[in-house]
């Protein structure tokens, strides 16, 4: 039996980032506004605190913070006919859990994507010609351009308080800044934090080599710092528990430190944990949302009418729900038709381990999670010319550590045995005298590469998995390698002992065991065209008018930076024109 | 690099008094300490919980070539590896708590495709360490944990590479499992029953839980002093 509630005006469906954004920004309305996360409620005090939080093996090895994957998780296959099979333990990405999401156990790197990121397709067939593109590559824009986006990603950096040095202020390139950012209006909030040994070294060697490297845009606090919400955050000390861990220091910006403390406390705001969202409801003519059926603690469903639905959950989630809710044409990699589960994209990842001799003291354990490294992004987007290099896209470069946690972070140099006392001797020698130069890089969308329900595996309450199919293209492989040279380059300055190195070459597969990024994207993605996109430039969707859809979803292939950033600015977006215009003429902001 | 033994008799004598540990825990620990002439090891008054005697005694025997004791600093043993692994067996994760066992299971998946064996940790334990006595018993007529420490690195070096073929489970697979929880038991915290006097933590300069360095990131460079603290504010 379902139970019916009072309708609300707004509901939003998990409360992480995107949906404290929108709640946030939507209670200014007066609306009443009900927002529904399938976890639990947490706050920086207790669930963080010190010295609990301080553990690794809770916290950063069995995923603590993380979704329990023995209730939901994913499939994943490799090609459209293999048969695809759970991820059954944590690897290659992260789900979050309960309130705050994944911007609770993030790391705090904000970037913002470079202007030609947006129009993406639009660029490389003007500077290089359709034909550069493979075939199979669909890359598209997003239907929002830079300089409109701008003002929006200013917004959610003074949100987060966020800690950097500007490299274009409004046209003018600045010293120790990033040279090849879009312009931005304003400097960051807070100036950047203190460089890691590590991250001195590689700055150090990169400017020698002629590159460009400036302090990494962070999310951890400078300095203490009250946001225009009203929000305080303190000053991050370098605990060296951040990414897989809340933040004990009420420096790293999460929804819980940033929009909560306010959000709260507003009476037409309220929030409803244990609640899964199982379906987005339609009316008879499947153009208009009811609302939202989801199932209680106690396993009863309910349903939740409401005027506008905003699905804010993960990537992944967004999907899943909108394929579920049976809105918007399920992608078909057959034809090239359809949009939901379209232009699913990862990130690709190299790394290199820097071996010091015992005279150089790196101390690994003093790290932030985004503060005190350096980046070179000389090589990312399209900030070099590719004519000559045969693909798109590119990556960053980085140095620096989030912390000496010796489960995880713990490196040896080549040819040290895998155990036993080679392996010890090798741990105890290198411990405090390594450190790693990274790269952050993009994956394009194919034809072949998409998300749609899994026909055998179910969740706890029964219902598909989502299914991912995907598997590295040759551009990814030609991008990492040339990018990976670079680094080289700037190591080899730095004059270690050893280095090791770990890229990804053409036929190794998608290796789900491997930790890479938890930027997982695409599967709901913004654009132009309802042929093409499932959402409008300002998120809504295009076939039922009173649902929008935030978060990485959106995005039509991957940015090689950290996408919260994007992700953010691209939330303020979408709610600025659901106040401004949405709310005042219910129904399609963009005319198909 | 040396793989020598700094110290074989202790070692030894280590590993073979903790192997009867369960038969004569119930006499009490005074028992047991007399009969020591070296200090106790806090792992020594350990009874485990999940691991029958014959599987404590093959844990023992592996864990203590995996991390050896030797002059750079503690083995598996004397951090209380075994006991880690022991309480982590009755923990969610040994029931496999943590993981997605819904069926249908395609064990002969590709690799990269991740774990898709049945098995909970546990079972997985429980199962392999069998069989890989067994095989031991066929191969050199002992089981495992009466082998010499060469013939015991031998056997971990082909199942880490598959070389030896269990009818239940690949043997890579259990490799796998037991060197995770090995470094697990050796890295962690000391609440979680490894780690012991935080002994590995000091031997390779990690400060543990202190997660405050606001002064030290102004000190490039410069080696830190102060030794590690574990979550219940211990110091070593």
């Amino acid at each position: 039996m379902t139970t019916t509630k009072k309708p609300v005006d707004v509901v939003i469906v998990g409360f992480g980032w995107t949906g404290a954004i929108m709640a946030m920004e939507l209670s200014q309305t007066g609306l009443n506004i009900l927002a529904l996360e399938r976890g639990a409620y947490q706050d920086t005090s207790p669930d963080w605190s010190y010295p609990n939080i301080a553990d690794e093996l809770a916290y950063g090895i069995r995923g603590k913070l993380f979704q329990p994957l023995a209730r939901e998780t994913v499939t994943v296959r490799h090609a459209i006919n293999d048969t695809a099979v759970p991820y059954r333990q944590y690897g290659s990405f992260l789900f979050g859990n309960n309130v705050g999401g994944a911007g609770t156990h993030w790391n705090g790197q904000h970037y913002r994507p470079s202007p030609e990121d947006l129009e993406f397709h639009t660029h490389i067939s003007k500077r290089y010609g359709e034909q550069f593109m493979p075939q199979d590559m669909q890359i598209q824009d997003y239907g929002v351009a830079y300089d409109e986006l701008e003002p929006f990603l200013e917004q959610f950096e003074y949100t987060c308080g966020t800690s950097g040095r500007a490299g274009n202020l409004s046209g003018e390139i600045r010293q120790g800044g990033n040279p090849f950012e879009g312009p931005r209006k304003k400097d960051y909030p807070n100036p950047p934090l203190s460089d890691t040994y590590g991250a001195q070294l590689f700055a150090d060697a990169a400017r020698a080599v002629g590159y460009h490297p400036f302090p990494q845009p962070s999310s951890n606090a400078s300095r203490p710092y009250t946001n225009p919400y009203g929000a305080r955050l303190g000053p991050c000390n370098f605990c060296g528990y951040c990414e897989r861990f809340g933040c004990f220091m009420y420096a790293k910006a999460s929804p819980q430190t940033t929009i909560l403390p306010v959000l709260m406390r507003k009476s037409n705001f309220a929030l409803r944990t244990n609640s899964h969202v199982i379906k987005i409801n339609l009316d008879s003519s499947g153009k208009r949302a009811t609302g939202v059926t989801y199932i209680d603690a106690q396993g009863q469903q309910i349903e939740q009418p409401a005027d506008l639905v905003i699905v804010s959950a993960f990537q992944m989630h967004n999907v899943r729900l909108m394929l579920l809710s049976g809105i918007g044409k399920p992608y078909d990699p057959a034809t090239g038709k359809g949009v939901i589960g379209k232009n699913y994209a990862y990130q690709m990842m190299s790394s290199i381990g820097v071996f010091f001799d015992q005279d150089v003291t790196i101390n690994p354990f003093i790290g932030a999670g985004a503060g005190g490294f350096q980046i070179v992004d000389d090589f990312n987007s399209d900030h070099f010319d590719h004519t000559t290099h045969g693909f798109v896209g590119g990556a960053y470069i980085y140095a620096g550590q989030t912390g000496g946690r010796p489960l995880q972070q713990l490196i040896v140099p080549p040819g040290t045995p895998s155990w036993g006392a080679g392996w010890k001797k090798a741990a105890k020698e290198s411990y405090l005298h390594a450190t790693s130069v990274s790269t952050h890089g993009s994956v394009m969308a194919y034809r072949d590469r998409y998300l749609d329900l899994d026909p055998t595996y179910k969740d706890a309450f029964g219902l598909p998995l989502l299914r991912i199919t995907f598997d590295w293209h040759d551009n990814e492989y030609k991008m990492s390698q040339f990018v990976t040279e670079r680094a080289q380059e700037i190591v080899k300055q730095m004059k270690p002992k050893a280095t090791s190195v770990t890229l990804r070459k053409p036929g190794d597969h998608y290796d789900i065991r491997q930790y890479q990024t938890t930027h997982t994207t695409g599967g709901v993605i913004q654009g132009t065209s309802p042929e093409t996109s499932a959402l409008n430039r300002f998120q809504q969707n295009w076939d039922v008018h009173n649902v929008f859809v935030t978060g990485a979803s959106a995005f039509p292939q991957n940015l090689g930076y950290n996408p919260t950033g994007t992700i953010g600015g691209l939330t303020y977006w979408s709610v600025k024109a659901i106040r401004d215009t949405y709310l005042k003429h219910p129904g399609p902001l963009v005319q198909a | 690099m040396s793989n020598k033994p700094s110290s074989p008799s202790r070692r030894d004598f280590l590993r073979q008094s903790l192997v009867a540990v369960p038969a004569v825990s119930l006499l009490g620990t005074s028992a047991i300490a007399q009969t020591q002439n070296v200090p106790a090891t806090a792992n020594a008054i350990y009874a485990p919980r999940y691991f029958t005697a014959p599987e404590w005694a093959f844990l023992q025997a592996a864990v203590d070539r995996l991390i050896p004791s030797n002059e750079d600093g503690p083995g598996a043993l004397e951090a209380g590896v075994p006991e880690f692994i022991d309480r982590e067996m009755e923990a969610a994760y040994g029931h496999g708590g943590y993981w997605y066992m819904q069926g249908p299971f395609v064990p002969d998946t590709p690799p990269t495709l991740g774990y898709q064996l049945r098995f909970t940790p546990r079972e997985l334990y429980r199962t392999a360490i069998a069989a890989v006595d067994d095989w031991c018993q066929k191969q050199h007529q002992k089981k495992f944990a009466a082998l010499s420490p060469e013939e015991r690195d031998g056997v971990l070096h082909q199942l880490e590479k598959g070389e030896i073929q269990l009818e239940q489970l690949p043997a890579a697979a259990f490799f796998n499992q037991l060197w995770t929880n090995t470094k697990e038991g050796y890295l962690a915290d000391p609440m979680y029953g490894g780690n012991k006097h935080m002994g590995s933590w000091k031997m390779i300069g990690f400060p543990g839980a202190r997660a405050d360095y606001a002064d030290w990131i102004e000190q490039p460079g410069k080696a830190y002093p102060f030794g590690p603290v574990s979550i219940r504010g211990d110091k070593a």
